[in-house]
């Protein structure tokens, strides 16, 4: 009904504005004027209707000792060790003196790493298996829906977050909404720890993204309805008059809540885009080409909002050094090309490229099987990199997996790396992770040991697969 | 366009290309690709096209020497299933010649029409060390997608190694899909079709075409000869192992067929039933999802269970960027010698994991006195590495198809140098070379 609504009033374009504006000034004429009695800036609404109700699972104190660590936000230890406790990080040096009731693991000849965080995933939203009924990750029905959440669609029977954990060492992700629209809808991050509900895996804290699109898809997917956009001069046109909108809807909001009368029409897709423009919801933005890249920026500029990150970018690496001044990342992958026409410049240096100008860049998957060799990707890209004159170590290269998208997320400040105080998410690694003869060996989430090669108790196994050929079984 | 090309291919297919040069390369880290590990101070030597010589030791019998100092060398990589050559980008339908939804034609189709040795995936897989691939259509309205071929990657327009060299089939979901939406329909389908062929082979003159008494072409029924008697093997897409089952029954029905299960994901789970009837495999390595109905029992060990069992299994991509991304199978390969870390997991070692991407997947198609190896005889397709080739990065320093040195650039590499440095540098990006 709300997509209906937002469509007509798109189709209709400047009148819907005009629409808005005349409800303002009746809105503010029923206000008493000048009172000053609004419910406060933020306070309108209530923001968390669907909190999070993870909570860490018990953990032992545990000591690994004798590894090398890449901390995840380029330091490298050798021959170090890690000590987490009460789900915490306490302490990653060079030799930990074990205190009584510490399990101590020695890892020689292994490696520790902070848990990978896959900023781009569609686990839970598309899983297995991919029948039409679990289809639930693009609503294709209108070019912006932003009302939408993608929470409300993970499925957390999804076997593949399994995988990721286990194959992969995947600790948190981001679930987006597919790319079929301009505005997809809200993203949510999660803990890789299964639950029964969605709420039971939701990373506390985490702020909301915005899942936008350029390019191709959405212009494909409308244009062959008849509909606008059907052009990519159409997919901004489209955009820009939402944001105008968005920004009449934050202004009638932020009087109200500044001054109090009566309430303004709720609009669920207003709010995730007002949460944009005051700096709460962070926008992930589909885009391949450096070109529209380049026009997305200018418009957030124009806006009054920020891109945190690009996604895919193929071409992030013609742009660099605009991305630099922009303080945009990339999200990309590491060797995807060809499948689309926006897709076909894609080339193995794009994120070394973006590194070497320093422009914010971090790896992901935004597939089911590829979130499982995270790590294989990023050495991929180091290979590139090595080639191309530009090597990078291994521990600048987990930035990549750590904390770069941790800052994506905002989450930066608690996971993302190994330092004291953060959430004790942490892969042992029994080899060299940039190697493809390596597995995680041990995967803990906030100190909570989830995974352990050696222990098929400690293989998850979804509901979906209970009773089903292969269950438990090595992945 | 189409014509030019085809009968370009059909013209040179069998001939030697003209730069063949006569190489030895010695002190190689030298892989044979047959599964056994490598050997130090190997010695390879090619003269007309072909390797003459590989092993330890062997001596230059003229021509260019190539001091490998130490490095790998080894067959050229062998992609099992692919579509290479015959998508240049996979959504741009023009360019992409995999698949005929609208065709009256199935089993007839001849991939080699569509094939395109300029497209851009053959350069920037060549470049990753794939030196031949299985090229297969895609179905359309039956389960049927028509005959494939086997191609080298090399830099000129002669790519066709065989033509026609096995029909490919969907079986399982897809197959049931194309066939109008049941299993039961897709084996009627295939039933009809090879009884018709059955017709048309005892009198080819009195066939009556599709649309009077018969639902097949000449031109399916035709193509459909060689499976009938074994000549050409009968690739067919299956995972489920109950549909497995049903392809080895099929192979009871009808004693001719040879075919070869691609996919294969529950292959395991009736491992020695496969591995009993000599049905070679083309197996998606990494598939671990239950990513359909038809593939519950999926886990990376399937390739070690099942070579286990006894099956001869080489690896193949299905539904996985296969038209571009074939060169990922080393990456796979290598995968599948960490799960023999795993407790629990089946790998493979090392010399194994190798002929899963080179003697395997040749031998899968019954070209293993060609292609796939490093011995007497066969095509002088070989690649000098700088790393560990089953190892995340490494690449070849120099690489040869059918004694051929080959370029080592392509779009990707031309894109990359003119970007090193964003900014552009006195005239715009357009000018720089």
């Amino acid at each position: 009904m709300i997509r209906t609504l937002t469509m007509v009033a798109l189709a209709a374009g400047l009148v819907a504005c005009t629409g808005d504006k005349s409800e303002v000034r009746s809105a503010s004429a029923d206000a008493p004027a000048g009172t000053g009695k609004g419910p406060g800036a933020g306070k309108g609404y209530d923001h968390d209707p669907y909190p999070s109700t993870y909570r860490a699972y018990p953990g032992r104190a545990t000591l690994v000792t004798n590894v090398t660590i890449y901390d995840g936000e380029g330091g490298r230890i050798d021959k170090g060790s890690v000590l987490f406790r009460d789900g915490k990080i306490v302490e990653v040096g060079q030799s930990i003196a074990p205190a009584d009731g510490v399990t101590v693991i020695d890892g020689q000849g292994k490696w520790v790493t902070p848990g990978i965080i896959d900023v781009h995933s569609h686990l839970g939203d598309y899983p297995s298996p991919g029948v039409e009924a679990h289809s639930d990750g693009n609503e294709m029905t209108g070019p912006v829906t932003a009302d939408v959440w993608a929470e409300h669609s993970v499925w957390p029977q999804d076997p593949g977050f399994s995988r990721a954990l286990t194959n992969g060492g995947v600790t948190t992700l981001q679930i987006l909404p597919g790319s079929a629209n301009l505005m997809g809808g809200r993203s949510v991050t999660l803990k890789n720890v299964y639950g029964r509900t969605m709420q039971a895996m939701k990373f506390p804290g985490a702020p909301y993204g915005l899942k936008m699109a350029c390019g191709e898809n959405p212009k494909r997917v409308y244009g062959s309805k008849g509909r606008m956009p059907s052009t990519r001069m159409g997919n901004l046109a489209v955009d820009r008059a939402t944001w105008l909108r968005a920004k009449d809807y934050d202004r009638k909001w932020d009087k109200y809540e500044a001054d109090g009368g009566e309430a303004p029409a709720r609009d669920l897709a207003m709010d995730t885009l007002r949460g944009v423009l005051d700096g709460e919801i962070l926008v992930h933005n589909h885009c391949y080409r450096a070109d529209e890249m380049a026009i997305v920026m200018d418009m957030a500029q124009e806006m009054g909002y920020k891109v945190t990150a690009f996604h895919h970018a193929v071409e992030s690496y013609k742009i660099a050094d605009l991305l630099k001044a922009r303080g945009v990342c990339s999200a990309v992958w590491a060797d995807w090309y060809g499948f689309k026409m926006e897709s076909y410049d894609g080339i193995g240096e794009n994120l070394p490229i973006l590194d070497k100008q320093g422009a914010c860049a971090m790896i992901h998957s935004d597939d089911a099987n590829g979130i499982q060799r995270l790590n294989q990707e990023v050495a991929k890209v180091m290979a590139s990199a090595k080639r191309a004159g530009m090597p990078v170590t291994p521990e600048h290269a987990w930035t990549w997996l750590g904390i770069n998208p941790a800052r994506a997320l905002g989450i930066d400040k608690v996971t993302g790396s190994l330092k004291a105080g953060k959430m004790a998410d942490v892969v042992l690694w029994n080899g060299d992770p940039f190697s493809v003869y390596t597995r995680p060996q041990m995967v803990w989430v906030d100190g909570a040991l989830l995974y352990d090669a050696n222990n098929p108790r400690l293989r998850p196994v979804s509901d979906f697969e209970l009773g089903q050929p292969g269950e438990g079984d090595v992945k | 366009m189409k014509r030019l090309i085809l009968a370009a291919l059909l013209a040179g297919s069998t001939a030697l290309p003209a730069a063949a040069q006569d190489v030895t390369i010695t002190n190689a880290r030298l892989v044979l690709g047959d599964g056994s590990a490598p050997v130090e101070g190997g010695t390879v030597v090619i003269r007309g096209g072909r390797v003459v010589s590989a092993g330890r030791g062997g001596a230059s019998t003229g021509g260019k020497t190539i001091d490998a100092g130490g490095r790998y060398v080894t067959p050229g990589i062998v992609a099992g299933f692919t579509r290479l050559g015959i998508v240049e980008v996979d959504g741009v339908g023009p360019t992409n010649d995999a698949s005929a939804r609208d065709s009256v034609f199935n089993a007839g189709l001849d991939v080699t029409a569509g094939l395109n040795p300029r497209a851009t995936p053959i350069a920037i897989n060549r470049t990753d060390g794939v030196t031949r691939a299985v090229v297969a259509p895609d179905n359309g309205g039956s389960i049927f997608a028509g005959q494939g071929a086997v191609i080298d990657l090399g830099n000129d327009m002669d790519a066709v190694t065989r033509p026609r060299a096995f029909q490919f089939m969907e079986w399982g979901e897809a197959g049931a899909r194309a066939a109008g939406g049941s299993r039961p329909a897709a084996m009627a389908m295939f039933r009809n079709a090879l009884f018709e062929a059955q017709a048309y082979g005892r009198n080819p003159a009195s066939f009556v075409d599709r649309g009077k008494e018969a639902l097949l072409t000449r031109t399916d029924a035709q193509a459909l000869q060689g499976v009938l008697s074994g000549q050409v093997p009968l690739l067919i897409h299956v995972e489920r192992a109950s549909d497995i089952l049903g392809v080895l029954a099929l192979k009871r029905e009808f004693p001719g067929l040879k075919p070869v299960l691609v996919g294969a994901a529950e292959g395991w789970t009736v491992a020695q039933q496969i591995a009993a009837a000599g049905v070679p495999v083309l197996a998606s390595a990494l598939a671990d999802l239950p990513a359909s109905f038809e593939q519950l029992a999926a886990t990376q060990s399937n390739i070690g269970r099942m070579k286990a069992a006894g099956v001869t299994v080489g690896i193949g991509m299905i539904g996985d960027d296969e038209a571009r991304q074939a060169r990922l199978v080393r990456q796979y390969a290598g995968n599948l010698v960490a799960l023999s870390k795993i407790p629990g997991a089946a790998g493979l070692d090392w010399g194994a994991a190798f002929a899963t991407i080179t003697s395997l997947p040749a031998r899968a198609i019954g070209m293993e006195s060609e292609i796939g190896t490093l011995a007497a005889g066969r095509r002088g397709d070989v690649v000098i590495w700088d790393g560990d080739p089953l190892e995340i990065g490494s690449v070849p320093t120099q690489l040869f198809i059918d004694g051929v040195e080959q370029p080592l650039t392509n779009r990707q590499t031309r894109l990359r140098d003119r970007y090193l440095v964003p900014e552009e540098q006195g005239l715009p990006k357009a000018y720089q070379r």
